[in-house]
């Protein structure tokens, strides 16, 4: 099984060529059945690779495909490199991304770009495939690169839309910003280390890189810059919530299952770099803590649905950064995995509320679907359950309630970075129940289309269930002991360091974890099914904050009024180049000098002969006046 | 036979040639300038003779001689440009042959 | 003698296909199609048997070819093969052939000429690629520039008249400088050595005292500079290409440009190492200013042909920047950058070119909405685009990452500056894409009636392109190392050089010291 590793990111590719290349010979059976079915075929690889890695967690699989380029000590390849950190990668991407090309053969089944749709669905899958499973960096930021390219044409798939094609930009260009970053980190790793293959660079950097030295922090920094790119973390967030401009299958793969935990996967791949800069590693801490905070603050101001799970994702990623803060890798790791089947569930889930109602996405004007559409119902139920966390029978629980043990456990933790975890899994049922409630109960307000098919309510349960059961495979102390997950992972990363003594306490955080999370379902419960009444005079007595919220916290204006007004300003001010008046000042100079000579050319005698006196007088002048 | 003192001669010769420019400048008829012109050469010529007698060599004579038949070509090629300028132009005053103009 | 025959079919070519076209225009046209493209079979013929020429130990050239023409002034025929030409050549005739097929429908009058002058060029630059003799150098630098002159003015677009005479009088005034500077050489050489020579190998052993080497440099500097060209020598670019038609275009950013970075990379270097080491910080910042200024502009044009003109000032920055960076690593990215910027950036132009013939406007404020109608040209935009923003696994990429891997070791700060240029590439190419393919239908509709995709010819033309820079893209090594040799051979040369002349000067200080004591 080993030598068809390169199956896994080659299956997906060669899909979106024959889709690309066939584009309008296809017919749409078929174009879904290539796309669904390839993703599928890598999914089948990926388990049985996965159901090794279960019996042998510790296993590396190396595949070198073929040497990319190689100049003055530099040498990158197309290789290959599965441990058990990209196998749970490949898995979730090829697992998640399979039960989302089945979802979107019903989805768009309309849509006259279907098998454009596929093309750039599988292309997104295998660039994704190669950032998770590349043997060096280079090769890496080939996927990075390409799940951006990617991101930009899925976002921007309804391109007849201006605001479309300007939200696909946004993205595009803010996570270059952070890619940028990126690459210099990558110039400054090959001048330390003289290569940029990610083991050797692993193995080298205890010797290279003394412990917080400034290379390696600014290292760490600019990786960390790739990172927040990406995962839109701040300061790079404002991307995010704008890319619900795709289709909903979209923002499914984009937003919960692939690209945006990259981040959360560069670090943990390079961990070592991180923990010999302490410095950096407590700002991802930091940058998480402030970020989940902040997004799940404007996720409760939302009233598109969509833009609610937009900004519920950008929070939850903020805790899987909270967790590589503090070191928690395994933590992370966990909650990105059961990240990525309830968001994945609920993004699914919502896309086909949306549909059903006409692409209508204001959730004010939806209620009452609870009875219409039982099965999207009950799993965005479940789904919703995991996002808030609820205590015990949900994944999302047993995930994030590691991430906040953790953040005030772990040696690297601190109260601060606990409080702001709790605080925001309280917002976090806020926000997840506002939502439910006014999605699914109430009264009915905009007209039910027909009903939904067996390929969407499919993944739907699947992705339910996997989020409801997902969870107890990994069971904290306090509640049965059951630590399969980070058993696993620790073939990869170092368990997390506690500080001495604290372990007595875990129980004490589990239960105000759990009762603020209740109380949160009780505030939503409260304002929304209990006293509809109370909720505009809350609204208008916190306007102010409000629109603060709403607007993302005001970056989004912050940015376009320093760096893009100014660009746009320079550059149309410039349109025709004040280089170039330069030059056409040479001419204009050389021009009026020709004027100012043929006028003397005047054609008349008389003038010439007076012009060979006054010469003639000048020059014997001279002659007299220097004999 | 007392020699003509050398100044007498060339101030002679600078009045003619004075005299010949003032009237090339301010005549529009271009005959008239034409002549004007002979007459700037003529002093040239006197001065060339006068210089000659001082110094007793026969340089200036050769020069003279020079000049009369350089005078000669020049009429005959001037007059001709005065005809073709008539047949053209049918005027003979000379600022209306400003075709040149830059 | 095959080094020779490459320009004389060109050359040849060119009369034949002038004269044929008097009698039938078509017979014309395939004339100048089989004459590139022989020419470009021969050299493929040549690239296949390198193997011989990577494994021998001997000096980095592949081919040489020599003959008198007048020795009474030390003037030879003397042409040189080696990696970096050869790949250079490849491009010419890749390219040239391109530039026959996008003109089959584009020119309408005086063919015959057009394709004389289209041939002419090509010839100019294969011998500017080729000579190692100086004085034919030059000659080959001006054979370039006239027909090139007469392409933009006689078939250009509305303004082709000013383009054309901004131009010649760029390029003719910096190459003037650079023949001052060839003739010093020549002179001093012939002074101090007793024989006077244009001959390339034998002025690479001219010494000079530091300050003639800078001012010679300059010379040879200033006409390539032009030629690349560097901010704030750039001016007659957009202007030129935006004029041009659009064969002319790809022959300008293909190739023309090239030959400024090939002259920096065979003459300026080598030449004079000291000079240049000297100058690399100012001559890297103006790489730096360029990235970051053409990135600007490029973002405002409305002007599509201006735009991609533009982007090539910035693409033209990364060359100077890693030719000034003085390693492997660099060099190794400015060959890459001169081979996938004519790609790329031709493949823009032909896209320019066709779009005209559909909608007759270049302006991209009146287009939108196209990927509905042509979603097959709208694929191949796509791809240029990214190519030209850099996007991993098309060329573009290996050669900015190269450049900037390079220039890192050299110079931080103008390596940020210039990696923020990235982000600016990322800003305009989108934009591109954004203002003719997305959106919605802005022209109305009878003018844009005649707006199909790409027929066959066009596809013709686009695929190999594309299959090349995805080439490039996913194994350059093959590219890289057939140029492995002459970079390494000219970085060793001028590091041999500054060595050689810093101990020289060293000797006459300890001397002087002695003499003190």
């Amino acid at each position: 099984m080993e030598k068809y590793l390169w199956l896994v990111p080659a299956l997906p590719f060669a899909g979106a060529l024959i889709l690309i290349l066939g584009s309008g010979k296809l017919t749409k059976g078929i174009s879904g059945f290539i796309g669904a079915g390839s993703v599928g075929l890598s999914a089948a690889i990926s388990l049985v690779l996965g159901l090794q890695f279960l019996r042998e967690p510790a296993t590396v699989i190396q595949q070198q495909l073929w040497s990319w380029f190689s100049v003055g000590g530099l040498s990158t390849n197309f290789a290959l490199h599965l441990d058990a950190l990209s196998m749970v990668f490949i898995f979730v991407i090829t697992f998640v991304g399979f039960l989302i090309h089945l979802y979107s053969i019903e989805f768009m089944h309309d849509d006259d770009g279907f098998t454009r749709f596929f093309a750039y669905l599988n292309l997104f899958v295998c660039s994704m495939l190669i950032l998770v499973l590349a043997d060096n960096l280079v090769l890496m930021y080939l996927g990075w690169e390409g799940v951006g390219l990617c991101s930009y044409l899925l976002i921007g798939f309804w391109y007849k839309e201006e605001k479309n094609g300007y939200a696909a930009r946004k993205a595009f260009i803010i996570t270059r910003v952070g890619d940028t970053a990126m690459a210099i980190g990558l110039f400054m790793l090959f001048q330390t280390f003289g290569t940029l293959t990610i083991q050797e660079i692993l193995n080298l950097a205890p010797q290279r890189l003394p412990m917080g030295s400034e290379t390696g922090t600014i290292i760490a920094f600019l990786l960390l810059g790739g990172a927040v790119g990406k995962s839109a973390q701040l300061p790079l967030q404002t991307w995010l919530p704008d890319a619900m401009a795709g289709p909903s299958p979209v923002s499914a793969l984009i937003h919960a299952a692939t690209m945006v935990t990259a981040g959360v996967y560069l670090i943990t791949r390079t961990f070592p770099l991180f923990e010999l800069a302490p410095l950096a590693q407590n700002w991802v801490g930091i940058i998480g803590a402030v970020t989940l905070l902040i997004a799940g603050f404007s996720a409760l101001t939302q009233f598109d649905l969509k833009r609610v799970l937009a900004y519920s994702t950008i929070s939850q990623i903020g805790y899987m950064f909270l967790a590589l803060g503090v070191g928690a890798y395994s933590s992370a790791i966990f909650h990105f995995m059961i990240h990525a089947f309830f968001k994945a569930l609920l993004f699914l889930g919502a896309g086909a509320v949306i549909m059903v109602l006409h692409h209508e996405h204001d959730m004010f004007k939806m209620g009452g679907l609870k009875d219409k559409l039982p099965v999207i119902f009950w799993t965005f139920l479940i789904g919703a359950g995991s996002l808030a966390a609820l205590p015990f029978i949900t994944a999302g629980f047993y995930s994030k309630d590691q991430i906040l043990w953790m953040a005030l456990a772990s040696e690297k933790g601190n109260i601060w970075f606990f409080l702001a975890a709790l605080i925001g899994a309280f917002v976090t049922a806020i926000y997840t129940f506002r939502m439910v409630f006014l999605t699914f109960y109430g009264e009915e307000k905009t007209h039910v289309g027909h009903p939904v098919g067996a390929l969407i309510t499919i993944p739907l349960v699947i992705l339910g269930i996997l989020s409801f059961a997902a969870g107890f495979i990994e069971l904290p102390h306090t509640l049965g002991h059951f630590t399969l997950f980070s058993d696993y992972m620790t073939a990869v990363v170092p368990a997390t360091e506690l500080s001495p003594g604290i372990e007595s306490t875990e129980w004490l955080i589990q239960l105000s974890a759990a009762v603020l999370c209740l109380a949160g379902v009780g505030i939503a419960y409260f304002f929304y099914m209990k006293r509809t009444d109370l909720r505009a005079e809350l609204k208008s007595s916190m306007i102010v904050t409000n629109r603060f919220w709403y607007s993302g916290w005001g970056f989004d204006q912050v940015y376009d009024f320093v760096f893009v007004k100014p660009y746009v300003y320079l550059s149309s001010i410039n349109k025709n180049d004040i280089i170039d008046a330069f030059y056409k000042g040479i001419v204009s100079v050389s021009n009026f000098f020709h004027d100012a000579f043929a006028r003397t050319q005047n054609g008349v005698m008389r003038w010439y002969i007076m012009g060979i006196v006054v010469g003639a007088i000048f020059v014997l002048s001279i002659g007299l006046l220097f004999q | 036979m007392k020699a003509i003192p050398v100044e007498a001669g060339l101030i002679l010769a600078g009045t003619l040639f004075m005299l010949g420019l003032i009237s090339v400048l301010i005549r529009r008829n271009i005959i008239f300038m034409l002549i004007s012109v002979e007459i700037m050469l003529n002093a040239a010529g006197l001065a060339f003779i006068v210089a000659g007698a001082r110094w007793g060599q026969p340089d200036g004579q050769v020069m003279f001689i020079f000049i009369l038949t350089m005078a000669a070509a020049e009429v005959s090629v001037g007059l001709a440009l005065i005809l073709q300028l008539y047949h053209q132009l049918q005027t003979l005053d000379g600022d209306a042959a400003n075709k040149m103009k830059g | 003698m095959v080094l020779l025959l490459f320009i004389i079919i060109l050359m040849a070519g060119g009369v034949v296909a002038w004269i044929a076209s008097r009698f039938n225009e078509t017979v014309g046209k395939i004339i100048a199609l089989l004459t590139v493209s022989a020419d470009l079979a021969l050299s493929i013929m040549v690239w296949l048997n390198r193997q011989a020429y990577l494994d021998s130990s001997q000096d980095q050239w592949m081919m040489r070819f020599n003959a008198e023409w007048i020795p009474t002034f030390g003037i030879s025929v003397s042409f040189a093969l080696d990696g970096l030409s050869l790949l250079m050549i490849m491009l010419t005739f890749f390219l040239g052939v391109l530039a026959v097929l996008t003109s089959w429908k584009e020119i309408e009058y005086r063919t015959g000429f057009y394709y004389f002058n289209l041939l002419w060029v090509l010839a100019g630059i294969t011998g500017v690629f080729l000579t190692m003799d100086l004085f034919l150098f030059y000659f080959f630098w001006e054979v370039m520039l006239i027909p090139m002159y007469f392409l933009i003015g006689v078939w250009g677009h509305e303004n082709k008249t000013y383009a054309a005479y901004k131009f010649f009088i760029f390029t003719q005034a910096s190459g003037l400088l650079m023949l001052l500077a060839i003739l010093s050489l020549y002179f001093i050489h012939g002074s101090a050595n007793g024989t006077y020579t244009f001959n390339y190998f034998e002025l690479l052993n001219t010494t000079y005292s530091p300050e003639v080497g800078r001012l010679l440099m300059l010379g040879f500097l200033a006409a390539f500079v032009v030629k690349l060209p560097v901010v704030p020598f750039h001016t007659w670019l957009p202007d030129a290409h935006s004029q041009a038609p659009t064969a002319g275009s790809l022959i300008l950013a293909g190739l023309l440009l090239k030959t400024g970075a090939y002259g920096l990379l065979r003459f300026v270097v080598p030449f004079f190492p000291e000079a240049s080491l000297e100058l690399a910080p100012v001559a890297m910042l103006f790489g730096v200013i360029g990235i970051l200024y053409g990135a600007i502009l490029a973002f405002s044009q409305t002007d599509f042909k201006r735009l991609v003109a533009y982007t090539s000032v910035s693409h033209m920055g990364f060359v100077i920047l890693g030719v000034f960076a003085f390693n492997e690593l660099a060099w190794q990215g400015v060959v890459m950058q001169m081979i996938t910027h004519g790609i790329s950036t031709g493949a823009l132009f032909i896209l320019a070119g066709s779009l005209y013939e559909r909608i007759h406007t270049r302006d991209i404020t009146s287009m939108g909405g196209f990927w509905a109608r042509m979603p097959f040209m709208a694929v191949i935009a796509l791809i240029f685009s990214m190519a030209s923003l850099g996007l991993p696994g098309l060329g573009n990429f290996v050669a900015e990452f190269l450049t900037l891997l390079g220039s890192w070791s050299a110079n931080r700060t103008l390596t940020i500056f210039a990696a923020i240029g990235l982000v600016g590439a990322t800003a305009y190419s989108l934009r591109i894409m954004q203002k003719i393919y997305y959106g919605e239908a802005r022209m109305d509709p009878h003018r844009s009636s005649h707006s199909q995709d790409l027929g066959t010819r066009e596809k013709l033309i686009f695929i190999p392109m594309v299959l090349l820079i995805v080439w490039l893209g996913v194994y350059p090594q093959v590219f890289i190392d057939t140029a492995k040799r002459p970079v390494n051979d000219g970085l060793k040369l001028s590091e041999q050089k500054i060595r050689k002349s810093f101990e020289a000067r060293e000797a006459v200080l300890n001397q002087k010291g002695g003499a003190h004591e």
